[in-house]
């Protein structure tokens, strides 16, 4: 039978490791975004050193596990003695730092090839348009590049966020107590497996089900000319 | 109010819209445009004919310099354009001025090119708003009247993508005399139309004609470039094949090569 008192408990105890997961997806998506932005440009550079730097970041932060990265961010970084000595070793000798950081730069090494088709997508003709009606430089982006590309490129960063949430259960490696951490807590002081993680995966469900939701609802709000699309 | 004072100060007493003197233009090694030399005076209405891979749309684009040339001088309302020269072709050499231009030279392309995240409306207000300064609610208004001019009162809350081409084309049409420009171009507006959709814009274009606008077109519509223009450019391979009025040019016999064109076509 279904032990449903054990699970509610379960639950219970789950939900106080919510608040450090969505803040550990919340801040590394916002530092993440951020790195993105500054990548994208790069590369899109004129500038060759740029574009090269650009690139071998999408490339290291794309190309390796999250979990290595994180070992290497937490385990890694004390062994070097100056980083020790440094102003940054307040924070990163903290496991929450750690994580954010190794989760922040891997979301932007897929942000920026995000921010980077999406901007591409823009078609050529409505920027034509909009410098033949006299707009360049920042009123051009801001105006005409910068909002097409949201709408192509949101349904995709979605996922990204969806992603990260999930990735956040990997900084339980580093004794962070977020919602998989506890998980694992409990499983050593209840030995029942199958249920303590059923309801974890529920939880994250229901988390990911949610942004998943609020994603559809700006789309549909941004996207009212593809709603409509005549054919 | 520079501008007003420039073109004043500057015009010659025609009141040329727009002067080319010596336009080249490569792509790479290959020479589109081989020394055009051109003017067009305010009120007229000329079509610019050719051949493709005659230059024509090259040729329209130089003038607001979406394409930029390889050679060559440009003066619009009797104002220099300020052009530096280049690897192969010339750059802009006054950023704010050639936007400022580009608002008294508003273009209407052949693939209509209405920014498809706004709504028709939005679209129509958002270059005088946002490039040109005015008032939001003055523009607006013009913006309103415009539509209902080029029958798209009812569509003004529409996106792109819900119109047919010809109702888009029209739109774009609007969007660009919102702007109130001095000159308008049109490159090839009604080549991407399904055929009975290519009317509604023709009349949008022969108003235009008839209210005494500055108008280039680059057009394969033989008809109306007779009965509309007051003058022909007809291109061929990157240089002037002939220049005249309609009546000249179309009676036969100026230029061979006009005439085998336009038998071509009505062949075609």
């Amino acid at each position: 039978m279904i032990d449903w008192s054990f699970l509610i408990e379960v639950l219970q105890k789950l939900l106080a490791g919510l608040p450090l997961t969505l803040q550990l997806t919340g801040f590394s998506l916002l530092i993440g975004f951020i790195l993105a932005v500054i990548v994208a440009a790069a590369a899109a550079s004129r500038i060759r050193v740029f574009r090269w730097v650009a690139n071998c970041h999408v490339e290291l932060f794309r190309g390796t596990p999250l979990l290595v990265q994180i070992f290497l961010i937490y385990y890694g970084l004390g062994q070097i003695p100056e980083l020790r000595q440094s102003f940054l070793w307040p924070f990163l000798r903290e496991p929450y730092w750690c994580a954010v950081l190794a989760l922040a730069l891997n979301t932007s090494a897929y942000t920026a090839e995000i921010i980077r088709g999406a901007v591409q997508a823009v078609p050529a003709g409505e920027i034509e348009a909009a410098r033949a009606c006299g707009m360049s430089g920042f009123l051009l982006r801001r105006r005409i590049i910068w909002p097409i590309a949201l709408r192509q490129g949101l349904p995709v960063y979605g996922s990204e966020i969806i992603l990260m949430i999930k990735g956040t259960s990997l900084a339980s490696i580093i004794t962070l107590n977020e919602v998989t951490g506890i998980a694992y807590k409990l499983i050593s002081s209840t030995y029942r497996i199958f249920e303590v993680f059923i309801v974890t995966g529920a939880l994250y469900l229901l988390v990911t089900a949610l942004t998943g939701l609020a994603i559809s609802l700006i789309e549909r709000r941004l996207n009212v000319h593809h709603a409509y699309r005549r054919t | 109010m520079t501008a007003v004072i420039r073109s004043v100060t500057n015009a010659s007493p025609v009141n040329q819209a727009i002067s080319v003197q010596g336009l080249h233009k490569f792509y790479g090694s290959f020479e589109v445009l081989k020394g055009i030399n051109f003017d067009a005076a305010e009120g007229e209405v000329i079509s610019i004919l050719g051949a493709s891979g005659s230059g024509k749309s090259t040729f329209l684009r130089c003038l607001n310099l979406l394409e930029m040339p390889s050679a060559g001088h440009l003066r619009i309302f009797g104002e220099q354009v300020n052009l530096k020269p280049g690897e192969v072709n010339l750059r802009i050499g006054d950023r704010k001025q050639i936007d400022r231009l580009r608002t008294q030279v508003a273009m209407v392309f052949q693939n209509f090119c209405l920014w498809s995240h706004m709504t028709i409306l939005q679209n129509l207000i958002e270059a005088p708003v946002h490039v040109q300064r005015r008032n939001k609610a003055e523009v607006r208004e013009e913006a309103e009247a415009m539509l209902e001019r080029v029958g798209l009162q009812d569509r003004a809350n529409y996106y792109p993508a819900q119109l047919s081409g010809g109702q888009q084309q029209r739109a774009a049409i609007a969007r660009a005399l919102v702007m109130k420009p001095r000159v308008l171009l049109f490159d090839e507006p009604t080549s991407a139309l399904d055929p009975e959709l290519v009317g509604e814009v023709l009349k949008v274009m022969r108003d235009l004609a008839a209210e005494g606008r500055t108008m280039l077109i680059v057009t394969h519509e033989m008809a109306f470039a007779r009965d509309v223009s007051s003058r022909i450019l007809f291109l061929e391979k990157g240089q002037v094949g002939a220049e005249g009025s309609p009546s000249e040019l179309f009676g036969g016999g100026v230029s061979e090569r006009f005439d085998q064109f336009v038998s071509r076509f009505n062949e075609g």
